[in-house]
């Protein structure tokens, strides 16, 4: 029964795809999590929702509504931040509460659709189809090339805005591009999560790989370790017993953070003493 | 003599207060020019105009006999070291990460080696730039600031909150890239004896400049130093 499931091909497809997602999940959240913007994943993923109602109502395929409503909500509330001088924390909270208030009013007004909301809530990864496949790895391919080619410019805008400006780094459209692929992340990796769950996979292995690495590139391995091992375990595990794949994926991750903390605790990462 | 800066009627006004009142100088190539005055003085915010981080002022700011606002290129020519870098004190990154990030072309990587050693931080390269004391955090800014060779180092009362032997070292290899490399040297500090010893021009500002001269124009001149010591003072006891 145990090695049986690798023979399905719909476990070949959720497995590839979990791990393209959680590369691109960790590598993406890493730069989020060190502007302080842990929650910029959830506000992202929130307003999909409303995208994902908006598709379901006019009948057009959800992710795509989703893609096209949470990248330019993204990106306006960004742009608003900036010109309006709104704290982080609090253009995070508009963000994220527009996207279920509209994703609620258009399910009202359609009489409600409750069956293909759930699979987007709480994800369906053991349901991508061989299309989704190559979305996800084509998305995962190209995002990870751009900050490939832009890593020098997308870490030292990270590390301090001031002196990147300074250095002649274009930091204004670096943060946009980084909310533009925050917004694709998202979006891709909401078949494996679902809205309310993404995000874990955009902190967790964050935080943790943190405590352990010293650079910024072993830090990103680490980190992408934690998420791949989270996701096809998390998968695995939720298959063979016959429980929600999203949570155990992201009950898995917290495992690793509690074991991490644990050991930082008993001193055996004692250089961050 | 190449001018490096021409500074000519900044005015830089705030809402409530003119921190810039017409301020004009120059600054030759090899100059060491120490910037002093009490805080609030307007230093900052004098940098952080010529840097181009604010462009909200009246008057022109000239590089290399280009204005700043025509073209940033000269941004590349300079190395920034800030009072106090503000980073995520849990930030991943090693000094070899930050030295690197003021690398503008990935082939120099030999470069970066090479001002770790002058600097005398080799051996912290793999260290987490979190875990360094105040005064080996700045000579890694100013290792990032020096990465990519530049004609002109603008220093922001860098020494803020650092201990008397780094500010030692600190100020010989400052003293070593001005005499040896040539490299022009804008500095703001309100440590007078540092200035003196070290700077070759002086430029007191409070709001308005009002000395800019040789150093020794200025230290010989107790007139100066008496007024330029009761503005300090005034100021001082106003912030308190």
């Amino acid at each position: 029964m145990t090695f049986e499931i690798f023979t399905f091909s719909f476990m070949h497809r959720a497995i590839i795809s979990g791990i393209a997602i959680a590369i691109l999940c960790s590598v993406v959240g890493l730069f989020l999590v060190l502007r302080r913007y842990s929650l910029f994943g959830d506000a992202i993923a929130h307003s999909s929702f409303g995208g994902i109602a908006l598709g379901l109502m006019a009948g057009i395929y959800p992710l795509w509504t989703a893609y096209g409503v949470s990248i330019v909500s993204a990106l306006i509330m960004t742009r608003i931040k900036d010109k309006f001088n709104i704290s982080g924390d609090a253009s995070i909270a508009v963000l994220l509460s527009s996207g279920i208030a509209v994703g609620l009013v258009i399910i009202g007004l359609s009489g409600g659709f409750t069956l293909d909301i759930f699979s987007f809530l709480f994800g369906s990864i053991l349901l991508v189809s061989v299309n989704d496949t190559i979305l996800i790895l084509s998305l995962t391919g190209i995002i990870l090339i751009v900050i490939l080619l832009l890593y020098r410019q997308l870490l030292y805008s990270t590390f301090n805005e001031e002196q990147a400006k300074v250095s002649g780094v274009p930091v204004e459209k670096i943060n946009y591009l980084i909310v533009f692929m925050a917004g694709i992340t998202v979006v891709t990796s909401i078949q494996l999560v679902g809205v309310l769950l993404i995000s874990a996979l955009f902190v967790i292995p964050n935080v943790t790989a943190i405590m352990y690495g010293r650079g910024f590139k072993q830090t990103a391995i680490i980190s992408m370790s934690f998420s791949i091992f989270s996701v096809v375990a998390g998968i695995l595990v939720s298959y063979i017993f016959d429980i929600t794949p999203a949570g155990t994926i992201v009950l898995i991750a917290i495992g690793i953070f509690a074991c991490t903390m644990g050991i930082k605790s008993a001193g055996l990462l004692s250089r961050h003493h | 003599m190449l001018k490096v800066v021409e500074i000519d009627h900044l005015t830089i006004q705030y809402p409530d207060v003119k921190a810039i009142d017409d301020v004009s100088f120059t600054v030759n190539q090899g100059d060491f020019l120490g910037i002093i005055g009490p805080n609030g003085a307007g230093k900052s915010t004098l940098f952080a105009s010529m840097l181009s981080l604010n462009t909200k002022y009246k008057g022109t700011i000239k590089f290399f006999g280009t204005d700043i606002r025509k073209s940033r290129n000269y941004l590349k020519e300079i190395g920034y070291v800030p009072q106090k870098p503000i980073f995520e004190k849990n930030f991943p990154a090693t000094v070899n990460d930050v030295v690197k990030m003021g690398l503008q072309k990935e082939s120099d990587e030999n470069k970066i080696d090479e001002i770790l050693q002058q600097l005398w931080i080799h051996e912290l390269s793999k260290k987490r730039i979190g875990e360094l004391s105040g005064g080996q955090q700045q000579r890694v800014f100013i290792a990032k600031a020096l990465v990519n060779n530049p004609k002109v180092l603008i220093l922001d009362e860098p020494v803020t909150g650092i201990d008397q032997q780094s500010i030692d070292l600190f100020y010989s290899i400052l003293k070593e890239l001005n005499s040896k490399q040539n490299i022009t040297i804008i500095w703001s500090s309100h440590d007078l004896d540092a200035v003196n010893k070290l700077a070759n021009h002086v430029a007191c500002l409070n709001r308005t400049l009002f000395f800019h001269g040789e150093s020794d124009d200025f230290f010989s001149n107790d007139d100066l130093v008496k007024q330029y010591s009761e503005a300090s003072m005034q100021e001082h006891m106003h912030h308190h």
